[in-house]
């Protein structure tokens, strides 16, 4: 099967069997890879109203065609289940070297099932797959695993694991792999410990057969040739994400003291040109990427090394937190990274808490007498290992801001900062009505990455409600979420701009099937509507009410910065969903018409 | 000519060693590339390339002569005439001469294609005269 590993391995871990089965060229067709199939599989076989953190829950481990390949960034992998932080879809993008060895272990996609008796690690070499006991490793951090299991079978095999995050159940748990990625969202960690699979470790020895090899190779240096030759490829290796957190903090999209305003007046110490003279030692890419954001961190305040922080960590732990100081953003992005919790989560549970207990929501009783203030690097030290360890406080912030809000009251859902109960990554949207609608509507949650419209907003005017923004919302939906599924980094043609034309003969060349991106925008619209269609599946009366933004964002304006006073009217937020769900052939309440899921081939599966 | 290496450049993302088993093999499968990354993490966090410098130790070291000189004054390796005997592996200074029986049914080493400088985003590698190497 040209492009692919040509395998589904299939694990059930509560009767420790491993099977195989042939990847089936009607999924290939449908849903391409990475992405698609993860939603493919979850939706066949996960039993509605499953458990997430039970065994009837899946975890789909997926490569794509483009994954392990002559590609630039061909190196993204993806984790879907059900969330245990929304009850709806997950589905969380690793980078690293993970999905490479999954193509040359002669693999498409990893299925776990079930949930083992005691702790496993999965081996995986080649042909060999098997399940070992794990028991000395469980408690361990995620960076003391990977070193443990690089000692012990070799540099060349690639280990992805979990933490006591994970382990402990936390909702925002993540899986970490080559010193500092994760797969960090909608706790894809949890679901992993739930299982009692404490790691993976795999390689493969296998070439990836291709279409047309010549083809390819000319394809492939074309799109390398074409990042190096772009102008934007020196900055971005020098800063990579931490290039936009001076933009944010100018523009009023850095959130600050959860998501109060829009810009920090410390923000200048979180600075990309500042974190790499401070703190940055080495470049470090994903795998085959010319552009390489991971910047690998020493702070010698504390003697230790983390891979990062990348912009939404600094985000959030920073800015959000009301830290200035690189070095502690750092030192954080480190604990979550060993412990194996989102940074991005956990960043706004702290400022949720935090904000509790100005407000006298939660008082010293509920915190083991710590004293809750933005700015405090102790309490955010703190506050991330009792989250990880389920202790104190942290019993409830491991629980995600919609759940601790419902539970503690006294309005304390007005700044829970989340859409279906997953926690906003790093743009303030309080004024980007584009960026507020993409949030409302992404299909894992308030999560950037599938329509990074904010600056259009500002390109076409931030505070404006009109169709050409939803239109523009849509498109990106459905087009950025195809670099996932085939398996490569969407921020080459993001950050560099490069043509995405050039991707289109090494796509055909390497599976010898033409596609045109139109085919392959109507891929991921196929994709799009079944993430929705589970959504509903699993959620009694789910519907419009689930897209509604962040009441802070429609009640609550900042008073400080570029934004001061600025809101999006609750009326502009109906508005825009009313024109969302028109484009996208949705019903009133936001479910796909039958018209819909007929013209994109899902009558059937709904 | 030569390859040469810069290891503060290089970001590990393995690029090189698609592009490599790519020309030399038509296959895409790192594990059959002439040239190596050694990752040293977490601590000290640092990438080393390890690159073939030409410098012939391996064609001395060949029984049978499959290590030959072309025209351009690259060492290849002739596979036809390789027997596997691996005389040629422990001989390198940079570790870089390849036999995996499991892979394929010759040695191979670095020819010098140049594919691994195309892939390289970071500009890590490069390919120059042996004198005008420091310029």
């Amino acid at each position: 099967m040209n492009g692919y590993g040509g395998t589904i391995l299939r694990v059930n871990l509560t009767e420790g069997r491993i099977t195989r089965e042939r990847t089936p060229d009607a999924v290939a067709r449908d849903f391409l890879g990475g992405r698609g199939f993860g939603v493919h599989f979850l939706f066949q076989e996960v039993p509605k109203g499953a458990d997430p953190l039970g065994p009837e829950n899946t975890l789909i481990i997926s490569s794509g065609p483009f994954a392990g390949m002559l590609i630039p960034g061909g190196g993204k992998c993806d984790f879907t289940c059900k969330s245990p932080l929304t009850g709806g879809y997950a589905s969380a993008s690793l980078g690293g070297l993970f999905t490479a060895e999954i193509k040359y272990a002669g693999l498409d996609s990893i299925i776990l099932e079930g949930s083992s008796p005691r702790p496993v690690l999965l081996f995986i070499d080649g042909d060999k797959a098997e399940l070992r006991d794990a028991s000395s490793l469980w408690g361990k951090g995620t960076i003391t695993v990977e070193r443990a299991l690089k000692e012990e079978f070799g540099e060349e095999f690639q280990i992805a694991s979990i933490g006591p995050g994970g382990e402990n159940l936390v909702s925002f748990a993540s899986i970490n792999h080559d010193w500092g990625r994760q797969a960090g969202r909608g706790g894809v960690g949890a679901v992993m410990g739930a299982k009692r699979l404490k790691a993976i470790a795999i390689h493969g020895t296998r070439s990836v057969p291709v279409a047309d090899v010549e083809a390819y190779r000319a394809a492939g240096l074309a799109l390398f040739k074409a990042c190096k030759d772009a102008p934007g490829l020196k900055p971005w290796q020098s800063y990579g994400t931490t290039i936009v957190t001076s933009w944010c903090d100018e523009v009023g999209a850095l959130p600050t003291r959860n998501f109060r305003a829009g810009s920090f007046e410390g923000a200048a110490g979180l600075y990309g040109p500042v974190m790499r003279e401070k703190i940055v030692i080495t470049d470090k890419g994903c795998f085959s990427c010319p552009s390489p954001c991971g910047k690998y961190s020493r702070m010698r305040r504390f003697g230790t090394y983390v891979e990062g922080p990348e912009y939404e960590t600094i985000g959030l732990i920073g800015s959000n937190l009301g830290i200035s100081d690189i070095e502690v953003v750092a030192q954080a992005n480190l604990l979550c990274d060993e412990l194996g919790i989102d940074t991005i989560s956990t960043g706004n549970a702290i400022g949720w808490a935090i904000e509790c207990f100005e407000r006298g929501i939660l008082t010293l009783a509920d915190t083991d007498g710590l004293e809750l203030r933005f700015g405090d690097s102790q309490v955010v030290f703190t506050l991330i290992e009792k989250i990880a360890r389920r202790e104190g406080l942290g019993r409830l912030l491991a629980e995600g801001v919609k759940r601790a809000s419902a539970k503690v009251g006294q309005g304390s859902d007005r700044f829970a900062i989340h859409v279906k109960g997953m926690e906003q990554s790093a743009y303030a949207t309080h004024s980007a009505t584009a960026m507020l609608l993409s949030y409302m509507t992404c299909d894992v949650g308030a999560h950037h990455n599938r329509a990074w419209a904010i600056t259009y907003d500002l390109q076409v005017g931030r505070d404006r409600v009109v169709p050409e923004k939803v239109a523009r919302v849509i498109w990106l939906q459905n087009f950025r979420p195809m670099f996932d599924v085939l398996g490569a980094c969407r921020l080459q043609w993001v950050e560099l701009d490069i043509d995405r034309e050039l991707y289109v003969p090494a796509l055909e060349a390497i599976t010898g099937v033409p596609r045109t991106w139109k085919d392959l925008e109507t891929v991921g619209e196929r994709i799009w509507n079944l993430t929705r269609l589970f959504w509903a599946r699993e959620n009694d009366g789910f519907g419009r009410e689930w897209d509604l933004p962040p009441p802070r964002f429609y009640e609550d304006p900042p008073a400080t910065g570029p934004t001061a006073g600025q809101i999006t009217s609750l009326d502009d937020v109906q508005r825009l969903l009313d024109m969302y769900y028109e484009q996208r052939g949705w019903t009133p309440d936001g479910l796909p018409t039958p018209q819909t899921l007929s013209r994109l081939g899902l009558t059937e599966v709904a | 000519m030569r390859l040469y290496a810069n290891n503060d450049k290089c970001s590990g993302c393995r690029a090189c060693l698609v592009a490599c088993s790519l020309n030399l093999f038509r296959e895409t499968n790192p594990k059959k590339a002439a040239l190596r990354i050694l990752a040293h993490f977490p601590e000290p966090g640092t990438f080393e390339v390890k690159v073939c410098t030409q410098c012939g130790d391996c064609a001395e070291a060949c029984p049978t002569g499959a290590i030959k000189l072309n025209d351009r004054g690259v060492h290849y390796v002739e596979a036809a005439e390789c027997n596997l005997c691996e005389a040629c592996v422990p001989v390198c200074p940079e570790g870089v001469m390849f036999v995996r029986t499991a892979l394929a049914d010759t040695a191979w080493k670095c020819d010098l294609c140049g594919d691994c400088v195309s892939a390289c985003g970071t500009d890590a590698l490069w390919v120059a005269e042996e004198r005008t190497a420091a310029a």
